[in-house]
């Protein structure tokens, strides 16, 4: 009795072209990733940093080119996605139901985050950096192959940082992909950096 | 599957959270309540023109849980998560729609019994206002989720919303009427088939109406 194993996860966006609001945000844009690849996007505010992550999250349509997924995606980005009405664990819960994970995957990504004192505290009252964290908690809990950060230092401490990056380079380890988009460079080894112009894209 | 049933179950409990359960019952019988203080206690007029205030009670009710359908979810990433996962704007329609039945429709036709007795219309009026009504709290529910798809993020939203809903509910609001005449089969037939087809069109609407509105 032969075992099939899941396909490795993959990226792979060729020469694509977006268009939002009239404007060409992405032109040319080529890139790969494959299986255990953290990349790092850069570029100036507007260059196109979040499009690209929302793109390769099948959230928007490109005006050229074509772009190939393989494996589970998950984003965190600028919106938590979590109610704010609810506790930071029944928030994840509702999350983890959706993507048919447990709830020791859940309270897992709690304690990766730090998170455990605050899982009883209503979303709401969360403090900025706290809510990355929960957000970033939420994206550990999917148990997605493909993780798509968007700016997910900013507001975090330095301990939080370090939590952040020990989760990322453990996941890249597994054979996941990560994409972190982030002005600063990341403290972690990175096996590329694309760098987003204007409007034009090179990687 | 599981999934579905826990975004139903979220649906209705931000509602429960968010007000959208109570305020509409509040509103619905406030208005019961507030309509003998306008034609005065005359039990033959109230008798003849309250269940047809009840029907229109019931579509104004619709417009309150508009702003908090869609919106919040758009600005918070939760329909882009959801349509990360594969769920199609159809299906989160659909989900949400259910949500309003139990959190909107079923709440408010219990609501139905007291305003009745509140507006002391007869016995044998109540079982055919509860049916005619039953038939139509979905539409409005599916309704109610397509114009918040429509209008969420637009300034004055509600204000729209409102202005939407209102022709669009006219042929409910007649057969509704219409069944509390003496005669009401042909009225209740018009109103369970106008019923069915908003309902049933309002998830491809509603999901038409989402797509639309992600940038």
């Amino acid at each position: 009795m032969s075992s099939r194993q899941a396909p490795l996860p993959s990226i792979s966006v060729d020469n694509v072209a977006v268009i939002r609001g009239n404007r060409l945000v992405l032109r040319g844009l080529t890139v790969s990733a494959r299986s255990g690849d953290i990349i790092w996007v850069r570029g100036a505010n507007g260059c196109g940093k979040s499009t690209l992550l929302r793109l390769v999250a099948g959230l928007l349509d490109t005006a050229a080119g074509s772009i190939t997924t393989e494996g589970q995606i998950a984003l965190a980005d600028e919106n938590l996605a979590l109610d704010p009405n609810l506790t930071v664990e029944k928030a994840l819960q509702f999350w983890a139901d959706m993507d048919g994970a447990s709830a020791n995957d859940r309270s897992a990504a709690l304690a990766d985050m730090d998170l455990q004192a605050l899982s009883q505290v209503p979303v709401r009252f969360l403090s900025t950096g706290q809510r990355k964290r929960a957000c970033i908690a939420r994206v550990l809990t999917s148990k997605a192959d493909i993780w798509l950060l968007d700016e997910p230092y900013n507001g975090l401490d330095s301990a939080s940082c370090a939590r952040l990056d020990q989760a990322i380079t453990a996941h890249a380890a597994n054979g996941g992909i990560v994409f972190v988009a982030a002005h600063q460079p990341p403290s972690i080894n990175v096996a590329h950096s694309l760098i987003l112009d204007r409007a034009e894209a090179s990687a | 599957m599981k999934a579905f049933a826990a975004l139903v179950a979220r649906e209705v409990r931000l509602a429960w959270t968010g007000g959208g359960l109570w305020l509409p019952v509040v509103f619905y019988l406030a208005v019961a309540t507030l309509f003998p203080f306008v034609t005065g206690p005359d039990k033959a007029l109230l008798a003849r023109t309250g269940g047809g205030i009840l029907w229109i009670a019931a579509l104004l009710a619709t417009l309150l849980p508009i702003e908090r359908l869609i919106l919040p979810d758009r600005q918070a990433g939760i329909l882009d998560q959801l349509a990360m996962r594969g769920w199609s704007d159809e299906l989160i329609a659909t989900a949400k729609i259910i949500g309003q039945i139990f959190a909107f429709a079923l709440p408010l036709l219990l609501a139905t019994v007291v305003g009745s007795a509140l507006i002391g219309l007869p016995e044998a009026q109540l079982g055919t206002l509860l049916l005619g009504l039953a038939l139509a709290l979905p539409a409005l529910s599916g309704l109610s989720v397509t114009i918040a798809a429509l209008t969420a993020g637009l300034s004055g939203a509600s204000a729209l919303g409102g202005l939407l809903l209102v022709p669009i509910t006219i042929p409910l609001l007649i057969f509704g009427a219409g069944t509390l005449s003496e005669d009401p089969r042909n009225a209740m037939q018009l109103l369970a088939a106008t019923a069915l087809a908003i309902t049933a069109l309002s998830p491809f609407a509603a999901g038409a109406a989402l797509r639309a509105g992600r940038i």
